[in-house]
């Protein structure tokens, strides 16, 4: 497919110039008889080529390396790599602190999205309500939406300062805890924050939902003598039906691959492996022990993790569109 | 419950739904759902103030007791302190850069990526486009491995382009899917004009698509801008000196130091979320809708 036609697998061929445009276009602009057959199925690639040169060098070259590597010993820091079959596979796979990220991290995401959902369909009922004047909703939602304007760094200090012992929760809770130290209530801790987080991006979306939902559904419900709980189960929810299901597996996806930055900021992953995500854990491998062998096969589990959602999420969306 | 259903069959119930309030019975609906509002504004909102109280404390009020909102040595300290140490001050350049570099970046890209996907038909469009998909779910911790020999192999460690290039990573996917959906919703007879009285490709895209598609264009930057300037940790992994540190990683490095100064910490934290709190003010209404419907439908 990639051959002929000179100008075309030159532009193809460049490394990145998103700047300036691939020469196809100007080519075809001074010879517009010329433009073969063979021309017209190129001209798209080289209108991606950009992109796919990204995408290739920086994302597929290194999934094929990680895969590579978590067969393989002496890796990345080391001049001679040795080929070592799944051991390091079994090695994680049999490895206890493997064990409690995993569980650490289905728990933390889990109650995390059920509670964005909750969170969020709530918040965007009580602002869509008829009840409340446009301006006090206006008002309400940018309050709503404020925790999702802060980057994870920021989420991480302000929590630890709202949550240190002598700080401001404590106080007024009249309680004396450690909340972000203590192995018992770490883990719930960082995911109340998470939840904190994460809510407005379920709040807004549904909001949207609920605001597409034609109003006289309602009113036919209504003159059916459907009360106001009965609307809710058999108009509000199967009209988001989609919209929720895609929102849930969108933040399984997130929540189980991003949660480092906010783990890595407040607990470390302590104490006691207590916060231990699959992400802090691979991280530690490589980057404080420099197992990158070891690293790479927890790598690649999680990156099966994440497929399968992927999996399940592309083709609701399929169904979706059909 | 009682009272919607004795309402429903007689005819003035449209009028019920347009003005609610007139309706006495309505009271205690409208009290509950303003108990939720307001529980929902506390537990959105109090941290956030008490953030911004914190940064205008002083560092030994900060964990005083019993707490206040507002102290007496109430001042803008924290926040000078931030503004005159030039070394807090390159964290921001560097955010700025990088984030904006990335949003000129990923929009120039992505315009010509949704531009092949929204008007050609090709063979390999559909496995792309599935690539391009999934290529979103990849967790960021599988390819930092690998991606720092990479990023050396390319002499990009610890430079801007390394990280520019980074987070092309994960905004393209996102741009180029809604940009595509967005150029799907134009008219082909618009561009195919061009075509037809012999312009190029580019001419095609360049004079006629991209300026109906600013719509399109800001919100996919709004976002872009937004990944960018939150990125942490290729942030953390990428970059060794000081003088590359993002704001992220220079918020960390403040909590690293061993006495806390917690006020200028918040100090810092807010400087560092006005930028998306400023895009958040100006494009509201697309933060409410665009942004999540698109995300949401791909």
């Amino acid at each position: 497919m990639i051959t002929p036609l000179a100008s075309e697998p030159a532009s193809t061929a460049r490394p990145e110039g998103p700047g300036d445009p691939p020469p196809s276009g100007t080519s075809a602009a001074s010879a517009p008889r010329r433009r073969s057959h063979l021309g017209r199925a190129l001209e798209p690639l080289a209108f991606l080529s950009p992109t796919l040169i990204l995408l290739a060098v920086l994302m597929v070259l290194p999934i094929v390396l990680v895969i590579g590597y978590a067969f393989m010993d002496n890796v990345v820091t080391n001049p001679d790599p040795e080929f070592v079959g799944p051991a390091n596979l079994i090695e994680i796979a049999t490895d206890p602190t493997f064990h409690i990220a995993l569980r650490n991290t289905v728990v933390f995401t889990v109650v995390s999205v059920v509670a964005h959902m909750i969170l969020g369909l709530t918040f965007a009922m009580l602002l869509n309500s008829k009840r409340v004047s446009v301006t006090s909703r206006a008002v309400l939602r940018a309050i709503y939406v404020m925790p999702w304007l802060f980057t994870v760094a920021v989420i991480a200090v302000l929590w630890r300062m709202l949550l240190a012992p002598s700080g401001v929760i404590n106080y007024l809770l009249s309680t004396d805890v450690e909340w972000l130290a203590d192995p018992r209530l770490a883990l719930g801790t960082v995911t109340v924050i998470n939840i904190w987080a994460g809510y407005p991006f379920f709040m807004v979306s549904l909001l949207a939902g609920l605001q597409g939902i034609p109003g006289d559904l309602y009113e036919a419900a209504r003159v059916d003598g459907a009360s106001p709980v009965q609307q809710f189960f058999h108009v509000t929810l199967p009209q988001l039906r989609q919209i929720i299901v895609s929102l849930l597996l969108l933040d399984m996806i997130w929540t189980s691959a991003q949660q480092f930055a906010l783990i890595w900021m407040t607990t470390g992953g302590g104490p006691l492996s207590s916060t231990e995500m699959l992400s802090t854990y691979t991280y530690k491998l490589a980057f404080d022990d420099y197992e990158f062998g070891l690293a790479s096969a927890s790598a690649v589990l999680v990156l099966l993790v994440s497929m399968v959602l992927a999996f399940f999420y592309v083709r609701h969306e399929k169904a979706r569109e059909s | 419950m009682t009272a919607v259903a004795t309402k429903a069959p007689t005819p003035k119930n449209p009028k019920y739904q347009q003005n609610p309030k007139n309706s006495a019975r309505d009271i205690p609906a409208r009290i509950f759902i303003w108990i939720g509002l307001l529980a929902g504004a506390g537990f959105a909102g109090l941290p956030v103030l008490w953030m911004l109280s914190s940064s205008f404390k002083s560092n030994r009020e900060i964990f005083e007791f019993p707490p206040r909102l507002l102290t007496e040595s109430f001042s803008f300290d924290a926040y000078l302190a931030i503004l005159s140490d030039p070394s807090r001050l390159r964290f921001f350049i560097n955010s700025y850069v990088v984030a904006i570099c990335v949003t000129i970046l990923t929009l120039v890209v992505a315009i010509h990526a949704a531009y092949a996907f929204s008007r050609f038909t090709f063979r390999m469009k559909h496995p792309l486009k599935l690539l391009i998909i999934s290529v979103q779910a990849v967790p960021p911790i599988t390819v930092l491995i690998p991606y720092f020999g990479i990023i050396v192999a390319l002499k990009m460690y610890d430079t801007y382009p390394g990280l520019i290039f980074t987070y092309m990573l994960f905004t393209l996917p996102y741009a180029i899917i809604m940009m595509t959906s967005y150029m799907n919703s134009l008219p082909r007879e618009l561009d195919e004009a061009v075509r037809v009285d012999g312009g190029s490709s580019m001419t095609a895209l360049w004079r006629v698509l991209v300026p109906v598609s600013v719509p399109g264009i800001v919100s996919v930057g709004v976002y872009t801008f937004m990944i960018a300037w939150n990125e942490y940790l290729f942030a953390l992994t990428l970059t060794s000196s000081e003088s590359m540190r993002t704001v992220p990683i220079g918020l960390q490095l403040l909590m690293g130091q061993h006495s806390f100064q917690w006020n200028e910490i918040m100090a810092m934290s807010i400087l560092g979320s006005i930028p998306v709190l400023a895009l958040f003010l100006f494009f509201q209404r697309f933060f409410m809708s665009g942004l999540t419907s698109g995300a949401v439908k791909n």
